[in-house]
């Protein structure tokens, strides 16, 4: 190895350093902001995007896959918002208090801000502009750079807040619609007070757009929280789950991905309290030369939580898609249950998964276990299909529907858990096609 | 014409080119049950599976004709809406498919390859009521994964409400009494036998000639080293059950 610790810079990573540098001025928020912003981009320029080399970014080698960027969006025009209409179909027909960004920008007119008692809606913008939010940044402490970028360059998003005890009945569905070729940056904040109940879905419907997006999500004691990440994305999408979850909590999260060509979700989840229940879940389906990564690093920092991380991909054409998934389990977290699985469904020679399962224990007393397996479709199965009379095509949809039936069934809200059945559906049909 | 006629037919696995039939003849008539014995490795099961269509064997002479039509060309499912059925020794478990969905699918999917209308969800819930509850298969056991969990004996039964609902032209029941206890091979039995019609051929795998006490055959063949040895009434059966098959297997090596 020779002794030059910092390569040259790529033109994504130029490209991001000019954009901070012509945007800061006008970014959202002046001093505690601006230094958050400024701390941030140092982290990046130190570093730079992350790489092959990272072990946390082996398998989505960013600065080898992002090229360029695009310019970060300016404020939406009128065919921007109407386009953002049609964002977000694929929950069509489900209830929901539906909140639009058109561009990574709040917009508040094709917004649902019906008041509701113990419901806080906003934009962060505004809140960045007003002097900030405390607890913005706090929800997970981590260097990861693609975080990092995010706080440097954060332009609007979601600020929710849930008070103590209140039962939101409507599901909330913040819509992140792209709606042309340019960045975006969107960070969001959702606080969760003791024994509050609500669901939040975070959907992005971004088009041919760039997007880097957070969510910090900080869930109170005995709260019942159901969060969902949606991602239907042409361009590159990198988004992060920044969670602190409460004592007593029952936190459960699901992750659907198709017909993206370039995704990293990484989510970072801390049980924070003693005695709380979570499922992390996702399914993703890839084809092409889509890559999907789903990264997951959970913290156990309690005793007596039990959590069950399970994850589908199915892969066709030339797809590749990599899991990486880390249960940390503190020291003094005794009595933790975690249980982790996840599994690839491999329907052509062609196509590549990586599954990385990872267990870092320094409690004693725990039940700890992960699985992984990536294969084709059982032949003996399909074939039992067949021979009652039902085609090669629709044997192989029936099988695949199957494998990530398992999963989808444990969807609480019958409205969302259809929805995205039928989203699966009309991509196994489009497939077959 | 006859219902199913085999002639001279050899088979190899696929992958190892092992040979497995070695000029098989066989008819079966129209409204005929025959009975196929053998010992272990006479190729019954093979029979059944290219019968069927399954993947992973190749026909290196000979042909298959159904109704005087060759099936050889037809992959499992044209075969299965042309009226074959194959009742599987070790039926496979379907997770995450309801035995509703996969029985409404697997009757739509045949009658659309047939060019028939689709059953409406009355008409199709009708029928399956009406052939469930003969074979003691509760409403609980359909809403479940295809034979997820279940025991030999449903898994059996299962494959009988499958061929009662699909109503084929030619039934292979591959060693449908394995692992059956005297009651539930009595059910399955029953099951078989009033499906049987003028118009329908069955072919009964076994081992043994304790199931053909309860499904009669009007024709026993014994199959040894790939082909058909000896043909005879139903008495062959008890003649097989007390000498045992170490003559035909000399015979045809």
């Amino acid at each position: 190895m020779n002794a030059d610790v910092r390569t040259m810079k790529t033109p994504a990573e130029q490209a991001l350093s000019a954009a901070y540098s012509a945007a800061r001025d006008t970014l959202p928020g002046k001093g505690a902001v601006a230094s958050l912003r400024e701390d941030a981009f140092k982290r990046f320029e130190e570093r730079g995007l992350p790489h092959r080399r990272v072990e946390e970014w082996k398998y989505t080698d960013l600065r080898a896959l992002m090229r360029d960027m695009a310019p970060l969006a300016g404020a939406p025009d009128a065919a921007a918002r109407a386009k953002a209409k049609e964002a977000g179909k694929i929950l069509a027909g489900v209830e929901m208090r539906r909140i639009v960004f058109v561009d990574g920008a709040f917009a508040p007119e094709l917004s649902d801000l019906t008041p509701e008692p113990g419901l806080t809606v906003g934009s962060l913008a505004d809140a960045l502009a007003k002097g900030g939010v405390p607890a913005l940044g706090t929800a997970f402490s981590t260097d990861d750079v693609a975080v990092a970028l995010n706080t440097a360059l954060m332009g609007d998003g979601a600020v929710i807040d849930v008070a103590a005890h209140a039962r939101i009945r409507r599901p909330i569905h913040l819509v992140f619609a792209g709606t042309g070729n340019s960045s975006a940056f969107v960070r969001s904040l959702v606080t969760i007070g003791e024994g509050a109940e609500v669901t939040v879905i975070e959907d992005h419907d971004s088009g041919e757009a760039q997007v880097n997006a957070a969510l910090e999500l900080i869930v109170g004691d005995h709260a019942r929280v159901e969060y969902f990440k949606l991602t239907q994305a042409k361009g590159l999408h990198v988004a992060s789950l920044l969670a602190r979850i409460g004592a007593d909590a029952h936190f459960n999260s699901f992750a659907y991905t198709a017909g993206s060509p370039l995704v990293r979700n990484q989510s970072f989840i801390r049980f924070d309290g003693e005695r709380t229940h979570a499922g992390i879940r996702g399914v993703n389906l890839l084809r092409g030369k889509d890559h999907v990564d789903t990264t997951l690093l959970i913290v156990h920092a309690k005793g007596h939580c039990v959590s069950r991380e399970q994850f589908k991909t199915v892969l066709d054409g030339e797809s590749h898609g990599v899991f990486q998934g880390k249960i940390v389990v503190a020291q003094h977290a005794q009595k933790t249950d975690a249980k982790m699985m996840t599994r690839a469904l491999l329907l052509s020679e062609d196509a590549e998964a990586d599954n990385k399962p990872e267990l870092e224990i320094f409690a004693d007393d725990v039940v700890c276990g992960h699985g992984a397996t990536a294969g084709a479709l059982d032949p003996g199965l399909k074939f039992y299909l067949m021979s009652r009379g039902i085609s090669d095509a629709e044997a192989e949809a029936l099988l695949i529907q199957a494998f990530i039936g398992e999963t989808v069934e444990e969807i609480a809200h019958e409205g969302i858990r259809e929805a995205l059945m039928n989203a699966a559906i009309h991509w196994l049909r489009a497939r077959a096609a | 014409m006859s219902l199913l006629e085999i002639k001279n037919l050899h088979v190899e696995i696929e992958s190892e080119g092992k040979k497995i039939l070695n000029g098989l003849n066989l008819t079966i008539e129209k409204g005929q049950v025959a009975a196929i014995m053998g010992p272990n490795g006479s190729g019954k099961s093979t029979l059944a599976y290219v019968l069927a269509g399954k993947p992973g064997y190749t026909v290196t002479e000979g042909d298959v004709l159904l109704d005087g039509e060759s099936v050889l060309d037809m992959g499992a499912d044209e075969r299965a809406a042309k009226g074959v059925f194959l009742a599987f020794q070790y039926p496979v478990e379907v997770p995450g498919v309801a035995t509703m969905t996969f029985l409404r699918t697997a009757l739509n999917a045949q009658r659309k390859l047939r060019g028939e209308a689709e059953l409406s969800t009355p008409e199709f819930m009708k029928l399956v009521r009406e052939t469930s509850g003969s074979l003691g298969i509760t409403q609980e056991m359909l809403r479940r994964a295809v034979n997820v969990g279940f025991s030999g004996g449903e898994k059996k039964r299962n494959e009988i409400l499958q061929m009662a609902m699909l109503r084929p032209r030619l039934a292979v029941l591959d060693e449908t009494d394995s692992g059956l206890d005297i009651d539930a091979l009595k059910i399955v039995a029953d099951g078989v036998n009033r499906l049987r019609s003028p118009e329908r051929g069955m072919v009964v795998i076994t081992h043994y000639q304790r199931l053909l006490n309860y499904i009669v055959p009007d024709v026993v063949h014994v199959m040894a080293k790939g082909r058909v040895v000896k043909t005879g009434g139903k008495e062959l059966a008890l003649e097989l059950e007390a000498k045992g098959y170490a003559q035909y297997v000399g015979e045809a090596a």
